[in-house]
């Protein structure tokens, strides 16, 4: 992850003699290895407890040296494991995740980018109260919205589809996406556009030239923090969607919640590792973005 | 001549056009989120005080539903575990944020490393969370049975299925996925104040822990303030963190105010009430969030007074 803050010119631990200077120096960085541990932990045993046979989870728990490994379990995880009555393993439900997340962060993101444009660039009467409005959709609860949404999803027949979890996904990831541009558009100075308007551009020339080359790094923001985000969502998809429909994060909720039946912890360990692949590697890869899009979408 | 003012109307219509693209885009969207957060608003409130059971029932039936609501032993119990569960994973993020934060800003080695390890949590689902902390510990598969079969046969470690501190289970899982959020912000926050405040005090022969508590910590509250309320806001709305750790058990003992109204609309087919623990929980995310963006933009006005 690279440096989202810039290093401030100031040492603390550089001061006092040599001998207190080693000290400090080390105990900071015990401290910050005994935190990283417990942070690291948690992941890496049930990492390692998808390559463990099922007999020696059982006898000896999560918490314990592998014996014999295998990556047979990943196998089963994700062709053949039978989850709510489908036994498809989880790749059926990491696709419906990627139907659904791809499409509603791409519109949501689009759909943003414009309404930030108008909302910071176009301004009219009333256009600050709407933007007031929009934003009220980042705080709303889910619960205040899930039976109305049902009753629509039901009149449009998007009842139980993964459309229906992309409009849903849609509509709620606008207010962050709106809010993200907008703040961000703000900052290009009105003398680019009036000057490009003098010249005689009109509002989607200015969009495509002015606009849209300064935009990429509030789109990988926005694209981050939607993706991760409906990726990781779990009401709504355990509301409006069952069976072989669901999103993945309710596909693991119905096999590790049920207290029933035969348990399959390192194929259910692998499953839980698959789900929280995407969102991890794209923390890894943009995760510069990651932390500026928390200060942004988090504090306003 | 007809050809004429055909083009004349068609250009006028193309300058309307062109004059008003900027509220014609935002129509989708100004329809959208009318729809999204005034009218299913609406529609809930209203839902609240119908007569709905099963099923939508428009006819008003008035506030009975919000009396029965606190009557409701689950829901009562849901949110006094809100107020357990809020306080102690709002404060535990900040401290443990604080300290982290800190930690890091004594010009460290790989702090990006540090700080991607702190943070990973925030990116993974509440779901896989929840899971992996279960497994952890629960006294089948986790610490507990660890120990046991490390020779320590009278090793206990059963909070998760004790009703008295399943809640600290919680606690704990909510505190490890959101400090490194806490630490993230009050880091920039640390970063942001004037080294020559923090040289001043230097030169006074402050020592590091009276530089943070005295001169850079106090600087920075408002950042504090900001996290507290996205923590409390976080917290108010928990839902799948405590679906995958406990399902809200034993019993009802880590019930939380989402879950009830999830229970009250599907499972138990008790529509209007679950609509009035919506609104409830509407309502106290205003209490947090209206003082507050109330407070800032007071304070945003003020600076620009100060500035302008």
């Amino acid at each position: 992850m690279a440096d989202a803050v810039p290093h401030r010119d100031f040492d603390p631990l550089s001061t006092g003699s040599f001998r207190q200077r080693i000290l400090s120096k080390t105990s900071v960085y015990m401290a910050l290895t005994i935190f990283a541990l417990g942070y690291l932990v948690p992941l890496v045993i049930i990492l390692i407890n998808t390559l463990r046979p099922l007999d020696e989870i059982v006898r000896s728990g999560f918490i314990a040296w592998p014996h014999d490994v295998s990556l047979q379990y990943w196998g089963e995880a994700w062709s053949t494991f039978c989850i709510g009555g489908t036994c498809e393993g989880v790749s059926r439900f990491f696709k419906n995740s990627l139907m659904m997340a791809v499409p509603a962060t791409i519109l949501s993101t689009a759909i943003g980018l414009v309404n930030g444009y108008v909302l910071s660039k176009w301004r009219f009467r009333g256009s600050d109260a709407l933007f007031g409005i929009i934003t009220l959709g980042v705080f709303m609860p889910a619960q205040m919205t899930l039976l109305p949404w049902a009753f629509v999803l039901g009149k449009l027949g998007l009842s139980n589809t993964i459309s229906g979890l992309v409009l849903v996904h849609t509509v709620q990831g606008l207010s962050f996406t709106t809010l993200f541009c907008r703040n961000y558009f703000v900052n290009i100075p009105d003398d680019l556009i009036k000057a490009a308007r003098i010249d005689g551009a009109g509002f989607w020339r200015i969009f495509r030239r002015i606009i849209l080359p300064l935009s990429p790094p509030i789109i990988i923001v926005a694209v981050i923090w939607q993706f991760t985000g409906i990726w990781n969502e779990f009401l709504f998809g355990t509301v409006f969607t069952s069976g072989a429909n669901q999103p993945i994060t309710s596909a693991i909720v119905a096999f590790s919640g049920s207290g029933t039946g035969e348990r399959h912890y390192n194929v259910e360990a692998a499953a839980v590792i698959m789900a929280a692949i995407p969102p991890l590697f794209i923390y890894l890869v943009g995760g510069k973005y990651f932390v500026r899009g928390l200060t942004q979408g988090a504090v306003k | 001549m007809r050809s004429q003012i055909e083009a004349g109307y068609l250009h006028a219509r193309g300058r309307w056009l062109a004059d008003h693209m900027p509220q014609i885009v935002l129509i989708p969207t100004v329809f959208a989120t009318l729809t999204y957060v005034v009218l299913f608003s609406l529609w809930t409130v209203w839902l609240s005080v119908s007569a709905s059971t099963v099923l939508p029932d428009p006819t008003f039936a008035g506030f009975h539903e919000y009396a029965a609501l606190w009557q409701n032993k689950r829901w009562t119990v849901a949110y006094q575990n809100l107020f357990l569960f809020g306080l102690l994973y709002v404060v535990g993020s900040m401290i443990l944020g604080t300290l982290l934060a800190i930690l890091i800003d004594q010009r460290v080695r790989f702090e990006s490393v540090w700080r991607t390890i702190y943070l990973y949590p925030l990116a993974i689902s509440f779901i896989v969370t929840g899971t992996v902390w279960r497994w952890i510990f629960h006294p089948q598969t986790g610490v507990e049975l660890a120990l046991k079969d490390m020779g320590w046969l009278a090793a206990r470690f059963d909070w998760i299925t004790n009703r008295d501190l399943a809640i600290y289970v919680v606690v704990i899982t909510g505190i490890w996925h959101a400090s490194g959020f806490a630490m993230a912000l009050i880091l920039a926050g640390l970063r942001s104040v004037d080294g020559d405040l923090i040289k001043a005090a230097q030169i006074d022969g402050a020592s590091l822990q009276r530089t943070y508590r005295r001169v850079i910590l106090p600087v920075i509250w408002p950042i504090f303030l900001a996290v507290a309320v996205v923590l409390l806001q976080f917290a108010i709305k928990t839902y799948d963190l405590v679906v995958a750790l406990t399902q809200g058990g034993p019993g009802v003992a880590t019930t939380v105010p989402a879950i009830v109204v999830y229970d009250l609309m599907f499972q138990r087919g008790q529509i209007a009430q679950g609509a009035a623990a919506a609104v409830m929980i509407l309502l106290a995310l205003a209490t947090v969030l209206v003082p507050y963006t109330a407070y800032t933009a007071w304070r945003r006005s003020r600076e620009g007074a100060h500035h302008g």
